[in-house]
């Protein structure tokens, strides 16, 4: 078990150092980080100056050094548009962004978990079939062009919800601000989560719809039909506990997919977020900011891999046993 | 064993004109089954009317929405003809700027197909590439891409388009967006989307190269880049068709959204996600039309791709995931 | 005389797929006595499995009992309720599945499994049947069963899971047990083990079973009679030595050809030439005549019905009492065959 926990580890770390090189060389070489410093008038002593100060006349194996030693202390240097430290720009707005999406995956993860069963158990009833319908369209439609039509339906015509914005805040400590709290942050919330949500749930309905049919047809659950179990028993504990073993892979996977996501939903609803940072820094060719982004998705990325991967192992007690030896 | 003629020899090198993929298509059910699905038709003829208004827009277009002397201001924000204030040159009405809202759709979907298509090419030419490269060299170069694919793989393509769209506009500063945006998008696409042709032609060139006509190729002398070209490509390209038709979805989509988000085909050069990122200032003040008909134009086309790319792969079934 | 615990009558099973109507079972009957060992013997596809889902209520759709009666005690169970027949499963008609290794829930410990059944179908209170749990594991021959029952199914042998899987069989202490091919996925030194023990439980309890399969060597140890199922229709059922020793049908001729015997071991095992007509293309009359060494114009047209032999043929053996045959060669008339 130790092993591979360490072997999973080592190969995140890995990973991370791979992103790490992609993120220096966009910091490093895209748009020379000095010429952002710097104004037209400045004389070339002092920008031969920063630039020496800055290091960037080390070789670049040096620098990515540095740049990994800093990143390791979450210092990513200052954004050319804000001239503020990136690190701080990032957590200022991360509850945000990570409030929308944990709302966003558990509308997901719930609504497509029971969405997925009824389909797989109701098969050929008519509202399995809408569902199936449904999905199909929740695929195909972009995420930007569902969040508009939801805002046009539910802020425009029916005027029920807020179209833009997190709603009244309440600060949690010293740099966390909730929407949890306050009546219109949580209407601020439903619009943007379900738009953001959508996609990953038809997701997870499909999957929850496939791997149970699997299931179902399965000598086990034929067993424990012939056993008389309760019907309910079969279906919502032998059949769905196998059913989510695979789930729970995807679904955390997708946790990562939705906060990259998150940019599109932030945009369509102006949601003060890390994502709609990140979109002002494609713009602007704000490279720190996208550096620092990358990473930070990556890491994420990363985590919930690795997290998924040993949850895995505790939930299938097969898995358990081969990770020991 | 008797002397196999010139024909089986060929066939035994492989490839040629009786390539597996035009077989197969002429051999298979594939006619039958498209007749008798009748929603498979009406995608096929929606994709086929997108493509011919898209490829013929400055003929069919009643308007040129970007010839500043024929637009005019005082058109604008002219709603669909059945509505109040209607005009009848104007069919489904004109956006902010005087422009009449069908010929722009004909020329966004222009922009959007073009962009969706080229990026859809150019990720199977490097996925092509790359999944032969990787699957008949083997060892460490196969090792090195493939790590590539998986850790790319993790990481969505939106994402991934939008970083390198943000680091091609570092690289391009120096030329105007309406005519970097295109080439930059395609580039982002294609760098986005070319994982998955990797995987599936490495698979099938691994079960390709231990096959005899390969294995006789080589006999012969002929040069790697050939026999894999020539000889190992076109019996691994059939699942490609199908990863196309489905990417190209995907590749709309993905336009649509980085013009949404502005980073994009600018206003003046607009693809459908561009409309639509117009059209969207103007939901408030109740002009609906200016989104909603790009909108549906977006969703409708990429459902009907969607249906048919569905079809096409139950249709030919090579085992996709 | 006895009741029979169960008894099926013209039971007809059917498949509706896209081509067409498939008859899985086409007018079988039989009775199974209390204690009693029905060994059923065919070649796959001939129907044995589909009787025993039948019997515990388990064809699925596009299955359907098409016609006839399936009785347990005298009652009628193949119009249940699905609810009514819920309950009847596991607590008097019991099923032992194939493979062992793939029967058992992986997820779930064996205990739990076990638990969950008594509890379903008795009032026990949870420790109690906990305590039930380890006597019947004791019972099936598995050691240390206090510890090994927290145990979860991969840590068990194929041969241990399928002792824990008749243990589950037997939770609810049954009438009848469908066992369908319990020894097939097993070692050949297991299933004589495995045999052994239903055997046992069936003698001790006075619990019926049917025991599928396509091993003749199985039923002539197990059973106590036999019948040999062939595209859906018994061709032959009696008592098992008798229809090992002198099978009348020609096809049940070949089946026991086909045992390898010591004494035969050097020569070549018989075998019947072709193979049995897919569901969608039985033949018209007897289902066997296309492969019959002795098929004539009768077999062609009318269907034989399994009935007590009026000749033996060639001077058989005197027949014992219950062995009947569907086959037109022991009920023409003798003029024709002369002819």
């Amino acid at each position: 078990m130790l092993a591979f926990v360490i072997r999973r580890i080592m190969q995140s770390a890995a990973v991370m150092l791979a992103v790490a090189l992609i993120a220096f060389l966009m910091f490093r070489f895209v748009g020379d980080p000095v010429n952002q410093m710097v104004g037209v008038d400045t004389p070339q002593e002092e920008v031969a100056r920063l630039r020496e100060s800055l290091g960037l006349n080390d070789p670049t194996i040096v620098q990515f050094g540095r740049f990994i030693g800093n990143a390791l202390h979450f210092d990513f240097g200052v954004s050319y548009q804000f001239r503020q430290p990136v690190t701080r720009l990032l957590a200022e707005r991360a509850p945000a962004t990570l409030e929308l999406a944990f709302t966003a995956a558990a509308f997901a993860l719930v609504v497509g978990l029971i969405m997925g069963v009824y389909c797989a158990l109701r098969r050929d009833s008519w509202l399995a079939q809408l569902f199936q319908a449904i999905s199909l369209i929740g695929v195909s439609l972009p995420t930007f062009l569902i969040g508009i039509l939801l805002i046009y339906l539910f802020a425009v015509v029916l005027g029920w919800l807020p179209s833009n914005g997190r709603g009244q805040v309440v600060k949690i400590g010293d740099w966390w601000t909730t929407g949890f709290l306050t009546t219109s942050g949580l209407r601020a919330l439903v619009l943007p989560a379900i738009t953001l949500g959508l996609f990953q749930m038809t997701l997870i309905m499909r999957l929850v719809r496939a791997e149970m049919l699997e299931v179902m047809r399965t000598d086990y659950i034929k067993f424990a039909k012939a056993r008389g179990l309760r019907t309910r028993s079969i279906h919502f504990g032998h059949a769905l506990k196998n059913t989510l073993i695979p789930v729970i892979t995807i679904a955390g996977l997708q946790l990562g997919s939705i906060i990259a996501f998150a940019i599109i939903t932030e945009t369509v609803f102006n949601w003060p977020g890390m994502g709609l940072l990140f979109l002002k820094a494609v713009q602007n060719v704000d490279i720190p900011i996208m550096a620092a982004y990358l990473m930070l998705i990556g890491l994420l990325f990363v985590l919930i891999n690795l997290l998924v991967d040993l949850t895995y192992g505790l939930v299938d007690p097969r898995l358990r046993i081969a990770m020991r030896s | 064993m008797p002397t196999p003629t010139p024909e089986e020899v060929k066939g035994l090198v492989g490839g040629g004109a009786g390539s597996p993929v035009i077989r197969k298509i002429l051999d298979s059910d594939i006619l039958y089954s498209f007749r008798s699905s009748k929603l498979t038709m009406l995608a096929a003829t929606i994709v086929f009317l997108c493509f011919f208004g898209a490829l013929f827009a400055p003929w069919i277009a009643p308007f040129d929405p970007f010839d500043p002397a024929k637009v005019f201001l005082s058109d604008a924000s002219i709603p669909p003809v059945w509505q109040q204030g209607g005009d009848p040159r104007f069919v489904i009405g004109t956006d902010d700027q005087g422009r009449d809202m069908f010929s722009a759709i004909l020329y966004g979907l222009r922009v959007s197909l073009a962009v969706g298509g080229l990026g859809v090419l150019l990720a199977a030419v490097i996925g092509i590439t790359l999944g032969l490269v990787a699957g008949y060299m083997g060892g460490r170069i196969d090792a090195i891409i493939m790590r590539i694919a998986d850790v790319q793989l993790t990481f969505p393509a939106i994402l991934i388009a939008l970083l390198i769209d943000g680091v091609a506009q570092g690289l391009f500063r120096g030329l105007p967006r309406e005519q970097s945006a295109i080439p930059v998008l395609v580039i982002s696409i294609g760098l986005s989307f070319w994982v998955q042709y990797a995987r599936t032609i490495r698979g099938s060139t691994l079960v390709e190269k231990n096959k005899d006509y390969v294995h006789a190729a080589r006999l012969v002398g002929l040069p790697a880049p050939i026999i894999m070209l020539r000889h190992v490509l076109p019996n691994v390209i059939g699942p490609v068709l199908v990863i196309l038709t489905i990417n190209l979805g995907l590749a709309v989509i993905t336009e649509a959204t980085l013009s949404f988000l502005g980073v994009g085909l600018p206003p003046t050069q607009p693809s459908l996600g561009t409309l639509i990122s117009i059209g969207n200032k103007y939901l408030f003040s109740g002009d609906w039309w200016i989104v909603a008909f790009p909108g549906a134009t977006l969703a409708i086309l990429v459902l009907a791709v969607n249906l048919l790319g569905d079809w096409l792969r139950d249709a030919l079934n090579p085992r996709l995931r | 005389m006895t009741e029979p615990v169960i008894s099926v009558r013209d039971l007809r099973v059917e498949f509706v797929t896209r081509k067409g109507i498939l008859k899985a079972i086409d007018g079988v009957s039989f009775d199974i006595m209390p204690g009693e060992v029905l060994g059923v013997v065919g070649e796959s596809g001939a129907g044995k499995s589909v009787t025993g889902s039948a019997i515990i209520g388990l064809i699925e759709p596009p299955g359907r009992i098409a016609g006839g009666e399936i009785r347990l005690h005298g009652q009628r169970i193949d119009n249940l309720d699905p609810e009514a027949m819920r309950r009847i499963r596991g607590r008097k008609i019991a099923m032992i599945f194939q493979d062992p290794l793939t029967s058992l829930n992986p997820l779930y410990r064996v205990g739990e499994q076990l638990v969950e059944t008594i509890l379903t179908h008795t009032d026990l209170s949870p420790p109690a049947a906990r305590a039930r749990a380890i006597d019947l594991l004791n019972e099936v021959g598995i050691p240390a069963p206090e510890r090994r029952i927290d145990g979860y199914p991969h840590e068990f042998s194929g041969g241990m899971r399928q002792r824990v899987v008749i243990a589950l069989a037997l939770c609810a202490e049954p009438d009848f047990i469908v066992a369908d091919e319990p020894t097939t996925a097993l070692d050949v030194s297991v299933q004589a083990q495995i045999i052994a023990l239903i055997r046992k439980l069936c003698r001790e309890r006075g619990t019926a079973v049917m025991l599928v399969t396509h091993d003749m060597g199985v039923i002539a140890e197990t059973a106590d009679r036999v019948a040999v199922m062939y595209a859906g229709r018994v061709a032959e059922i009696g008592p098992v030595r008798d229809v090992v020793k002198h099978p009348l049908h020609p096809y049940a001729k070949g089946l026991m050809g086909a045992i390898p015997t010591l004494e035969a071991e050097a020569e070549r095992l018989v075998q019947i030439p072709g193979s049995m007509p897919r569901l969608s293309n039985i033949p018209q009359g007897c289902a066997f005549n296309p492969r019959c060494d002795r098929v004539f114009e009768r077999c062609r047209v009318e269907r034989p019905d399994p009935d007590t032999p009026r000749f033996g043929l060639e001077g058989e053996a005197p027949l014992m009492p219950g062995h009947r045959v569907a086959c037109h060669l022991y009920t023409r008339n003798p003029v024709e065959n002369a002819s």
